[in-house]
């Protein structure tokens, strides 16, 4: 649960290769997390890079970014896992 | 064993399955679209392509593009892909709705697409409440040709063709296309909405999606107007010509909604499906027996390769448009591929008139006949206009007692006879063009008396002139057998 909290409600990635580095993103991310990067990409635009934290997942900077795959956003979902007590190995062993 | 929580990260906005995963254009940029960074097309691609996935319709989806920077929609949506020409997309995408009631029809426009060379379709569509979905990018400019003046440029705004800015004395004003068409009652919905701000492009998304729906609920017409930004022409940054949209464009063309009977329209009962086509005779009332099937065994002397390609050239009134339409339809009879192509003017009677026939076994490229390689000339203006077209190795029909010396050329043979006249002692001048049709068939032996009988049959309605024809290509046939004697 500690380990949930801790982590950004949402992250982002950049396909350097397909961003135009129009600074859309920029411009529309709520919580500022875009910023223009400093290399040129192979195109020579200088593309979208993502601050590395605060992200939101809100989403908004895909749909300002009109190139259709040059942004993904990802959003947390936190799961209940099973974990084992012991370690992997002895509870095969234990249940073999 | 014990339960903790974990955290894991779902992709929640990514590349729409509508897009294909590369797109089939330039070699380097297979990853990427061809629009100019910060173009308000990608965003309004994306939002078409989010609603085709939401509505899980991709497979049924038909979009049919325009002429302009918009035009490459086909790299890029996995659907149905129909490229229009210049402004004709909404009447394109009405053919293709009413013949596929089923399919979901996209009609996207830019605005010197859709608001100029296309403003006749585009009304005319709503105006018949054509059951398809509109999406019109208006940025004010036609962009792909390098920055003129639109319909839909503001007024003082610098264009290549307005350099000193639109005015309405020389110009006219901006049109505005959502209020002309919301003065129409066939349409169901209408919304301008644009790329300004983040809660623009949001509800931008919304009345796309709205507009589909409609279509997929059998609602009527719908078109969503959305004010986009040329960064490239509008000379400006992406995010200038972003807020520039909003703060000026919006000026001129206020967002909202102009149209919204989605609530009361009755959905359209999907109309019955065309045909199957056997029943298709019987819908036309064709006798079965009459019609046409597909024979092997073409009758062909030389058993070569069969490629004839006919013009055939007169006053209107002799018949020139009648003997090339009963060759191709005994080309048809005769189970060969067939072309006919009309060309005349104004004047039904007395103009100058002529048409181009192909007669194939293999599939026809195109109907016309620039170098033909049987010209039927039924006077001597006819003769002297297509005369050069005809190569070495062609025919010449001459309606004339003799062959202007001046006319011949080396390599064309010619039969020059005046069959108006022979038409004339055999009962009618009118059938002067059937003696020469059966001169043709003489000399080119592909098609068999059963074939014209045939189309004959089906062109000829009046069974008085039936006798009279058969005897004119009986005679047409003698005169080329005597010729060659």
């Amino acid at each position: 649960m500690a380990n949930a909290e801790k982590q950004d409600r949402g992250q982002l990635r950049v396909d350097v290769e397909e961003c135009k580095g129009c600074g859309l993103c920029v411009e529309a991310c709520p919580p500022k997390v875009i910023a223009l990067g400093e290399r040129l990409n192979h195109y020579g635009y200088r593309t979208a890079a993502y601050k590395g934290t605060g992200c939101t997942g809100c989403g908004i900077c895909f749909m300002a970014c009109p190139e259709p795959g040059a942004i993904t956003v990802l959003r947390v979902v936190n799961r209940v896992r099973e974990v084992q007590a012991v370690s992997v190995g002895a509870s095969e062993c234990a249940s073999s | 064993m014990s339960s903790e929580m974990v955290a894991e990260y779902e992709v929640s906005h990514g590349k729409a399955k509508a897009f294909y995963e590369r797109y089939e254009r330039k070699d380097e940029l297979q990853h990427q679209t061809h629009f100019c960074p910060g173009c308000g097309h990608g965003q309004t691609h994306k939002m078409l392509a989010k609603a085709i996935d939401e509505l899980g319709i991709q497979d049924r989806t038909i979009l049919v593009g325009p002429v302009g920077c918009g035009v490459f929609t086909y790299y890029y949506y996995d659907v149905g892909n129909i490229s229009a020409a210049h402004g004709r997309a909404t009447a394109v995408a009405t053919g293709v709705k009413r013949s596929r009631p089923e399919s979901i029809v996209i009609d996207y426009q830019g605005d010197g697409d859709l608001a100029a060379i296309g403003s006749a379709e585009i009304l005319h569509a709503a105006n018949r409440g054509e059951h398809i979905t509109v999406i019109f990018v208006n940025n004010a400019i036609y962009s792909m040709t390098g920055g003129q003046l639109a319909p839909t440029t503001l007024l003082g705004q610098k264009t290549a063709t307005s350099p000193e800015g639109r005015s309405a004395a020389n110009e006219g004003y901006p049109l505005h296309v959502c209020e002309l068409l919301a003065t129409l009652e066939a349409p169901v919905y209408i919304e301008r909405v644009s790329l300004g701000d983040n809660k623009q492009i949001m509800q931008a998304a919304r009345a796309i999606k709205k507009a589909m729906e409609n279509q997929v609920r059998g609602l009527g017409f719908s078109l969503i107007e959305v004010l986009s930004p040329c960064p490239t022409l509008f000379k400006m940054t992406p995010v200038e010509a972003q807020h520039w949209v909003r703060d000026v464009m919006e000026k001129t063309f206020p967002l909202g909604v102009f149209r919204d009977r989605t609530k009361e329209a009755q959905p359209r009962a999907l109309p019955d499906a065309a045909p199957a086509l056997d029943r298709i005779p019987q819908i036309l009332g064709v006798a079965s027996e009459d019609l046409p099937e597909g024979n092997p065994a073409v009758h062909d002397e030389t058993g070569a390769d069969l490629n004839l390609a006919v013009r055939v050239a007169g006053f209107g009134g002799q018949g020139v448009l009648l003997l090339g339409e009963v060759l191709a339809e005994a080309g048809l009879d005769a189970g060969l591929e067939v072309s006919w192509l009309p060309s005349y003017g104004p004047e039904m009677r007395s103009g100058t008139s002529n048409c181009h026939v192909r007669l194939s076994r293999r599939v026809i490229d195109s109907p016309m006949v620039t170098n033909p390689n049987v010209l039927v000339a039924m006077n001597e203006p006819a003769l002297r206009k297509f005369v050069k077209s005809v190569p070495a190795g062609g025919w010449i029909l001459y309606n004339g007692e003799e062959f202007p010396a001046d006319c011949e050329q080396p390599g064309v043979q010619v039969l020059a006879r005046p069959f108006t006249e022979i038409a004339d002692a055999l009962g009618n001048a009118r059938a002067g063009n059937m003696v020469m049709m059966g001169a043709l068939l003489e000399m080119t032996g592909v098609l068999r008396d059963v074939n014209i009988d045939a189309a004959l049959k089906r062109l000829v309605k009046n069974p008085r002139w039936t006798e009279l024809n058969r005897r004119a290509i009986e005679r047409g046939r003698e005169l080329m057998r005597e010729s060659r004697l």
